[in-house]
């Protein structure tokens, strides 16, 4: 099992930002989303998060949208998010589950860190989760030896960013903008003071997400962060493809191009 | 009625200050519900929307507006109307009705718009957003939008713009954007998912008028607050008009805006017995009804830990009910408190029970009600019978049926 650590460690020996991909378990199929996962990390992608498809996902953009719909379609569930998990982590990709918090709660917090922890996850990305309702996920994770991401957005007063940091392990994860997931013309120029602020309270390494989908994107992310998120673009070319095969092709050849922009 | 001398909404009303009820917590609890589930972007918002409002509940400028325009603009005070035609179907039970349909747009829904305008205004923002179910929420909003020169966009299941399509052309007509929301299961639950994404996007300059005692901490506590106002004029009238408190107090729970608003005075009366009901829609073996507290169990949605309709793994269970206004698989987290105290009592009215109510009063007393309503004035009919001919019971009459008629026709063959 790879850590977090080790890829962020690895990835400032080289000298260059970590490339964090993300997809939701069960899209565009249980073994697809496998698969997909499998050629991005093959094409260069460090870190891999599983997205868990929820029923209102109130953060996310119409790709993503698309999406979980799909997979809640294709009749995923927690334990075939585990799957996915397990599939990934075999590529030797850190591997974490983005998930809203209900289906944690409602599925049982420390049974979730178990399976996720048992399943070779490294660690949750929970956007809804606030420091004030996080006590409980904290302990547990903290039991079951997995990373907590929290996010931090440009919105954010210094006394947020200070509580968010205290509870982020593995790193933080920055919001590039104001608005839901999705690929957009360009980042959000609030990113690299977000950043900035957010290393005035943690030493932990800073991921910035929302908007990132091209190298050239990437490069320009890479030069400030120490980690580079990209979803919906890697969802898009998923939905664009015309059958599974080019899918995969198509994913790839993104992976490789964000892979080429962080090492820039 | 004395209520037409002195002020309507005093800082007490708005504030509370122990008399009505319980505020929350710091972290906006109730018991273990409420709080804020929200991505980290929205909460300087919120605290935002906090701290001004806790200003404004005391500022004499700010009640003396709000009293303004709930007594010149939206009607108030609402008057009481005894039903004893009605009522003879309730076990000669005595009811009496809070007039809220006769309020200017049709429902109780204007008296929190109508607050939280003069919110926006102070918060500096030119722009409100707001979800709606049977669009009364929606035609409330875009009708203190028009009064106050405020842009406004509307999110509405696509579902019920066709359900309610009276409601859409009157928002549209009034300036409002409608915006049909296509995703999910089409409904208020999808417009509220969409409405969060917009604020989320522009909450610089935006305000999210939230329509129900649901979502995140302020949302419970500042929508309860401005309509609060039903309970606290209709527990003067009913005692000028009984010489004494209700035996019960009967609402509609979707959310719980009109419950809670009329729930609160009485919330400190030990005797006064308080009763919710929530739509049963097709029955609770159907698997189709919107009995969030009474089939619900614990879990988050929209921002707020409450109870939902939800399976094993926390994914939401589409709800069903005749009722557009009542078709939300959630429920305000003071509701969910109230239930498990043992204040509040909620149960399950069917679309059939609903619909009987609805043509029993406008042929008994010459009053359509909204469909809404119509689950709290079947409650009132079994309550009665229960209670016998001595009780007293007040039902909040949240809404009027005017937009329900296209519904009506379809049911009744009309």
């Amino acid at each position: 099992m790879t850590t977090l650590q080790t890829v962020f460690s690895k990835a400032r020996a080289e000298n260059r930002a970590a490339l964090v991909g993300y997809l939701p378990a069960g899209f565009p199929t249980k073994d697809g989303a496998v698969a997909a996962a499998t050629a991005m990390v093959e094409a260069g992608c460090d870190v891999i998060e599983i997205g868990l498809p929820y029923s209102d996902p109130l953060m996310d953009g119409p790709t993503i949208q698309d999406a979980v719909h799909r997979s809640l379609e294709n009749g995923t569930r927690i334990a075939d998010v585990m799957r996915t998990v397990e599939g990934v982590a075999k590529t030797g990709a850190a591997t974490l589950v983005m998930t809203y918090w209900n289906p944690i709660d409602r599925y049982g917090a420390t049974r979730f860190a178990r399976d996720l922890a048992n399943a070779g996850g490294v660690g949750t990305i929970t956007p809804d989760l606030t420091p004030e309702e996080s006590g409980v996920w904290l302990q547990e994770s903290k039991d079951a030896g997995i990373d907590t991401v929290f996010l931090v957005a440009p919105s954010s007063t210094e006394d947020r960013i200070g509580k968010v940091a205290k509870i982020c392990t593995g790193f933080v994860y920055a919001a590039s903008l104001m608005g839901v997931t999705g690929a957009r013309e360009s980042v959000g120029s609030a990113a690299e003071g977000l950043v900035a602020r957010t290393r005035q309270h943690t030493s932990l390494p800073v991921c910035v997400g929302l908007g990132v989908g091209t190298g050239a994107q990437a490069a320009e992310v890479a030069a400030y962060a120490d980690g580079v998120i990209v979803g919906s673009a890697f969802i898009r070319r998923l939905l664009d493809a015309p059958d599974e095969a080019s899918g995969l092709a198509s994913v790839r050849e993104l992976a490789a191009e964000l892979a080429a922009g962080v090492r820039r | 009625m004395s209520l037409t001398e002195g002020p309507i909404v005093t800082a007490a009303d708005l504030a509370g200050n122990g008399v009505y009820g319980d505020d929350p917590d710091g972290d906006g609890k109730f018991g273990i519900f409420g709080g804020r589930f929200v991505p980290e972007a929205l909460i300087p918002a919120l605290d935002e929307v906090a701290a001004e409002y806790e200003k404004a509940k005391t500022d004499e400028e700010f009640l003396r507006e709000f009293d303004h325009l709930l007594r010149t603009y939206a009607g108030r005070p609402t008057t009481l109307t005894e039903v004893p035609r009605f009522a003879e179907h309730a076990g000669g039970a005595r009811i009496v009705l809070k007039r809220e349909d006769l309020t200017h747009t049709g429902a109780h829904k204007i008296n929190n718009v109508l607050g939280q305008a003069l919110l926006t205004r102070r918060l500096g923002k030119t722009r409100v957003i707001a979800e709606t179910g049977a669009g009364q929420h929606g035609v409330a909003t875009a009708t203190a939008a028009a009064l106050l020169g405020l842009e406004c966009v509307i999110y509405m299941g696509a579902v019920d713009c066709e359900r309610q399509a009276l409601n859409v052309a009157r928002m549209k007509l009034l300036g409002a954007t409608v915006v049909p929301v296509t995703n999910g299961s089409q409904t208020l639950k999808d417009a509220i998912n969409e409405a969060f994404r917009d604020w989320v996007t522009n909450v610089d300059r935006t305000h999210y008028l939230f329509g129900t005692v649901a979502g995140p901490h302020p949302f419970p506590e500042i929508v309860r607050d401005f309509a609060r106002i039903i309970g606290v004029e209709a527990r003067r009238q009913i005692l000028e008009l009984t010489g004494r408190l209700p035996d019960a107090v009967c609402a509609a729970v979707g959310g719980g805006s009109n419950a809670i608003g009329i729930f609160h005075a009485f919330i400190g009366d030990e005797g006064v017995r308080l009763y919710g009901y929530e739509a049963a829609g097709h029955g609770l073996e159907s698997g189709e009804h919107a009995l969030t507290l009474t089939a619900g169990s614990v879990g988050v949605l929209h921002g707020a830990r409450t109870y939902v309709l939800q399976d094993e793994e926390g994914q939401t269970i589409e709800s069903h009910s005749i009722s557009a206004g009542l078709d939300y698989p959630g429920v305000g987290p003071e509701h969910a408190w109230l239930k498990d105290s043992g204040r509040a009592v909620y149960e399950g009215i069917t679309d059939a029970e609903a619909m009987e109510a609805f043509a029993l009063l406008a042929r008994t007393e010459g009053i359509i009600p909204a469909i809404e309503s119509s689950h709290a004035l079947a409650g009132a009919l079994k309550l009665g019978r229960e209670l016998g001919p001595e009780a007293t019971i007040l039902v909040n009459l949240s809404g009027r049926g005017d937009k329900d008629m296209g519904t009506a026709m379809k049911y009744f063959n009309l």
